[in-house]
């Protein structure tokens, strides 16, 4: 049986993660909560409020932005540096890349931050609404409105643009990183090729705005929220998912708030409006109660560990916890 | 977590209205309230206050076929990055650029769902030059449609131009607006209550902001309202109700000022109960059609044997109505909608709404 440790952290759930191994959550307030046995401490880290973070791709370090215009990184002992400081922004967006670069938007500007200490930006006509860096190389995509920009940032080349009307706001490469998908303003999803910006993939019927995207071991699947069951794309078929009926897993009468696929079978983890956590397996719909409904509100933030033995969960009201699928 | 919805004012004004200067007002003045502040550019705002937002102002439109639904991108991300704040806030105020047309911020709090699950617009809240509004009226469309959309209106800098001058300026506003709150104001000097959490976009306070919306237009008052708003005295209890938006009849409609033919104005329409199998039709129609010259619209209906009277309230193509309250029983029974627009057909609107009505019994 799975058993679950909680930490009640009294602030918006920005992210559950694990650093290493170490359960972590950022929060709304500013600060970032790092776990120790069945403490957690909370770590001040911006001061105002925390708007975004990633786990960097070795999982070493959490990244977080602020309205206070920082970049921050927190290791797994709670140590905390900073690592860009822009002042009287609000930067909102956030992304790690291979090698330990980094990407956060504020407003119009993307700024690019190699290992190095060294900074670009990149300019954009409209805002960046979401970031997300490819498998490989060093190609990073920007959500704007009516598209899609793809930056090499390793040279000056200007960005390719990918084109679909309408507000783009999360985007996320698929892991063979042969297509780009968005999510919209209008309830729905847009994937393009990424060889030739062509394919326009339109995944659409969802009651709310999907807003999170996660793809699942081997990236046969996406699988978002947004609708009362996760629902998972197929990508891999030669067309993607255009013409085929996604998986439609864990469906309740709640909206699906957040999906985390596990790191290594083909199972997800859905998070609900009414705080409730499952685990469904793709091959048989079979699901596993992970978390009951429970005060704290939606479920803001999930994320497994490298095992994905255990799977750390935050909710909009400041409940905070992990399951230890071993017992 | 409570559900609350924060309050949302927007502040508007043509460029030098002073706009902010109210806003500094509203920042530095001891009310024990927080409000976060989003503005196009620090530069003016005189306090320091960490919960002030510099944003661009992002204009979406909306991909559903309709070119008059636009939204203000860019607030909703930074709604969404406040409510992620703890301890909140007690209200949020979007200051517009003086170019900006209110349309898409008002439209971001209708058409964003998780927009609207966590805040709702309380007021558009217009500051205008006593001494030059007639002249940007006559040239600026923003300055029209910043009149069109207030709820509530500051009539500033009253201190600077002569009582004559100041009637024609407000008899100019209720041709555009009859039902705005208007305050005269030296150097935007208000109660601040005045401004903020006036629930104007309230179905179930419509009424309560503006009963002269329901007294009707056979009065002849020819004032807007005397009391000197920026005196400081506490004259609230009877300022909404000594005061009369209808400095007019049909009949004489526009004649203080020529108006060009794209001048905004306002329909008012009046009947008893409506037949609701005729109305719904009618006001979807109107509003597909006419949207994009339809500013706001409100109403206060009657419905045929609906007890409850029904409340309406429209941006452009966008309308939304509810059951608000039973009638009271020395209530009179009637149906008022205002339309504020530009081009709009006062006869044919006037007809086609007399043919949702019941015949007299």
């Amino acid at each position: 049986m799975p058993t679950i440790q909680t930490f009640p952290l009294d602030a918006f759930v920005v992210a559950a993660q694990f650093i290493d191994d170490t359960p972590a959550f950022a929060l709304g307030d500013g600060t970032v909560a790092v776990t120790d046995g069945p403490t957690a401490e909370k770590l001040g880290v911006h001061t105002g409020g925390l708007l975004a973070a990633a786990r960097s791709q070795d999982g070493s370090l959490l990244v977080t932005t602020g309205d206070d215009g920082r970049v921050c990184a927190i290791d797994a002992e709670g140590r905390v540096g900073e690592l860009a400081s822009q002042p009287k922004k609000w930067i909102d967006q956030v992304a790690c890349g291979p090698d330990g670069i980094i990407a956060y938007a504020s407003g119009k500007q993307v700024f690019v931050r190699f290992a190095d200490g060294r900074e670009r930006v990149l300019q954009h006509e409209r805002t960046a609404a979401g970031l997300a860096f490819a498998p490989k190389g060093l190609r990073l995509a920007v959500a704007r409105y009516n598209g899609v920009s793809l930056w090499w940032v390793g040279t000056d080349a200007k960005p390719t643009e990918f084109e679909w009307k309408g507000s783009h706001l999360g985007v996320t490469f698929s892991p063979d990183g042969k297509n780009v998908i968005t999510t919209m303003q209008e309830n729905s999803l847009h994937g393009w090729r990424v060889a030739d910006g062509g394919g326009h993939m339109r995944m659409s019927g969802y009651p709310g705005k999907v807003k999170s995207m996660s793809w699942s071991a081997k990236g046969r699947f996406l699988a978002t929220s947004g609708a009362e069951m996760a629902v998972l794309w197929p990508f891999h078929f030669k067309d993607g998912p255009m013409g085929k009926q996604p998986l439609q897993l864990g469906t309740r009468d709640q909206i699906v708030t957040f999906v985390a696929c596990h790191p290594t079978e083909e199972v997800v983890a859905i998070g609900y409006k009414d705080g409730m956590v499952v685990a469904v397996r793709f091959a048989d719909g079979d699901q596993a109660i992970l978390r009951k409904p429970d005060e704290g509100g939606a479920i803001s933030a999930l994320g497994w560990d490298k095992k994905g033995v255990r799977l750390a969960f935050g909710t909009e009201g400041g409940m905070a916890g992990v399951v230890d699928l071993a017992g | 977590m409570t559900e609350t919805q924060i309050p949302v004012t927007v502040l508007t004004g043509y460029l030098g209205a002073g706009k902010t200067t109210l806003l500094n007002r509203i920042l530095s003045e001891n009310h024990g309230k927080k409000y976060a502040v989003v503005v196009n550019e620090f530069g003016e705002i005189g306090i320091d206050n960490d919960l002030i937002v510099e944003s661009d102002e992002e204009i979406y439109e909306m991909n559903n076929g309709c070119v008059c639904c636009t939204v203000r991108g860019d607030l909703i991300r930074v709604v969404e990055g406040l409510m992620k704040r703890p301890g909140g806030f007690d209200g949020i105020l979007v200051e517009t650029t003086g170019l900006a047309n209110p349309a898409p911020v008002a439209q971001t709090f209708f058409m964003d769902d998780d927009v609207r699950a966590k805040s709702r617009l309380d007021a558009v809240v217009t500051v205008a030059d006593a001494m030059n509004l007639l002249t940007r009226l006559d040239d600026a469309p923003e300055a029209e449609e910043q009149i069109a959309f207030a709820d509530v209106i500051l009539l500033n800098k009253t201190d600077l131009v002569e009582p004559a001058h100041l009637a024609a300026v407000e008899r100019r506003i209720r041709d555009i607006n009859p039902h705005a709150t208007i305050h005269r104001t030296e150097r935007c000097a208000i109660d601040l209550d005045k401004v903020l959490d006036r629930g104007a976009f309230d179905l179930e306070r419509i009424l309560s902001l503006d009963p002269e919306f329901l007294e009707g237009e056979d009065h002849d008052h020819d004032h807007v309202h005397d009391e000197n708003c920026g005196c400081g005295h506490d004259h609230h209890h009877d300022h909404d109700h000594d005061h009369h938006h209808h400095d007019h009849d049909h009949h004489d409609h526009h004649h203080h000022h020529p108006r060009h033919d794209d001048s905004v104005f306002s329909v008012s329409l009046r009947g008893g109960s409506l037949d609701p199998n005729k109305f719904f039709p009618w006001i979807q129609e109107v509003t597909q059609v006419e949207g994009p010259n339809i500013l706001r619209l409100k109403g206060i209906l009657s419905m045929d044997r609906d007890p409850d009277r029904y409340v309406l309230q429209g941006v452009h193509m966008i309308i939304e109505g509810t059951h608000q309250r039973p009638w009271a029983e020395d209530e009179t029974r009637e149906s008022r909608l205002v339309f504020i627009g530009r081009k709009l057909n006062e006869d044919a609107l006037r007809k086609s709404f007399e043919a949702c009505l019941m015949p007299a019994a």
